[in-house]
């Protein structure tokens, strides 16, 4: 007898759709490189640019290696679910009896990991480049980790909004760059605190309470973006 | 089973029902609205005036079961070329349907996909890489087939096999219906819809 056989739970699909990506990124290794050698590019050039006078360059490090980190990220938000969309794959998982908040957020979740998650380890080294004071180094790591995913679960609503667009990329920038402001605010804060040696819990606490958020809303809109590009 | 149409913009006052055990083929030129009145039917589009029904209920309605309930292969199948032709039925079916490895092998090997298993996608032609999509067919229990010109980059014995597939699937009980430029040739009877042109 044909029919309703039982269907995967959320779980199973999450976890498949989780293997897939990963499975996905790592055959596209290469592009891990890309926003990394961004930012070792931009960080290298400002010394050149502004003079190599340290007092001057640890003042703007906290700062530049935030925006550095930020950009890096958005380089690669464009092409979140543009190859899933072409190939037709993005239309099975939206029509799959899962609900697509929970595969939507695996998908993200390893675009973090392929982009968010690299940039963050580098960043101390870009602030070593920059001589930041050794007080920002950890408020650095913490921030951008936890900064990183929001900038991923925002930027992926932009990338959502986008994908049935043949050119796309100037308008996610435009899209989530305001999203994106609140999030360095207290990112860039958290550290240039460190570096001055006053606290930074309070800055690194608004942006955990903006990381959680983004990560459970953002799939809500992210999902609401693609049913309607998937109508196109 | 039911399913009933009536809408205006390519074609009006379409109307037809679709029963269990039946095979439907939308036919007409190019740019009649085939593939259109496919997408309305997989629940994609809404742009539509009238009633889809679904056992009696409007699909949007009961959308999360109408969606266990059918198979929708468009042009673009969504098998993705950087992954094997294994990886990629895992994870369809991790999103539709509780099966074991071993069902996917036999649907690989009942598409002529034997030893293409770990071939990543790009390196299949055309054709094989279509064969991937089709050997969702093999292996799904959905009821509903939905079937966007499922002949294209098929050589002459796949067009045989995947035929007596359809008529399988028509025996056990399935409904299907499909848009295709090839005549089809079933060992059974089967329904036409023809779309005209110029019917705004």
């Amino acid at each position: 007898m044909l029919g309703p056989e039982q269907v995967p739970g959320s779980l199973e699909a999450t976890a498949g759709t989780l293997r897939r990506d990963l499975l996905l990124a790592y055959r596209r290794r290469g592009d891990i490189i890309n926003p990394l050698v961004f930012a070792l590019i931009v960080v290298t050039l400002f010394p050149l640019g502004i003079g190599p006078g340290e007092r001057l360059l640890a003042e703007i490090a906290p700062g530049l290696v935030w925006v550095v980190a930020l950009l890096a990220c958005l380089l690669s938000t464009d092409s979140i679910f543009r190859d899933d969309y072409l190939d037709g794959s993005l239309q099975q998982m939206l029509l799959s009896p899962q609900p697509g908040y929970f595969l939507v957020q695996a998908k993200v979740v390893v675009h973090w990991l392929v982009s968010g998650l690299p940039v963050t380890l580098m960043a101390p080294l870009l602030g070593l480049m920059l001589s930041m004071p050794g007080g920002g180094y950890l408020p650095l790591l913490v921030s951008l980790l936890f900064g990183t995913i929001s900038l991923s679960m925002i930027g992926a609503i932009g990338a959502g909004l986008t994908v049935g667009l043949k050119r796309g990329g100037v308008l996610v920038a435009l899209i989530v760059l305001p999203l994106y402001i609140p999030v360095m605010i207290f990112g860039s804060g958290a550290v240039v605190a460190g570096c001055e040696g006053r606290p930074y819990s309070g800055q690194l606490a608004v942006l955990v309470a903006l990381t959680v958020l983004a990560s459970v809303l953002a799939p809500l809109a992210i999902t609401g973006a693609l049913r309607i590009n998937m109508d196109d | 089973m039911t399913c009933e149409r009536d809408h205006r913009l390519l074609f009006e006052d379409l109307s037809f029902t679709l029963s269990a055990g039946r095979v439907l083929q939308v036919a007409g030129a190019n740019g009649s609205g085939k593939t259109t009145l496919l997408r309305f039917l997989a629940g994609i589009s809404n742009a539509y005036s009238g009633d889809i029904l679904w056992r009696g209920d409007p699909i949007h309605k009961v959308s999360a079961h109408y969606r266990s309930q059918f198979l929708y292969l468009a042009h673009a199948p969504g098998v993705s070329l950087s992954l094997t032709a294994l990886e990629n039925l895992r994870w369809y079916f991790s999103l539709n349907q509780h099966i074991d490895s071993q069902a996917l092998y036999h649907g690989l090997r009942e598409v002529g996909l034997e030893g293409y298993e770990d071939v990543p996608g790009f390196r299949l032609s055309a054709g094989q890489q279509r064969r991937i999509a089709l050997a969702r067919l093999v292996i799904s229990r959905a009821p509903l087939w939905i079937l966007d010109e499922p002949f294209t980059a098929i050589d002459r014995g796949g067009v045989t096999e995947l035929e007596h597939l359809l008529c399988r699937h028509a025996r056990d009980g399935g409904a299907i219906v499909l848009t295709t430029h090839h005549a089809l040739k079933l060992d059974m009877a089967f329904d036409r819809v023809e779309l005209e042109e110029g019917q705004c």
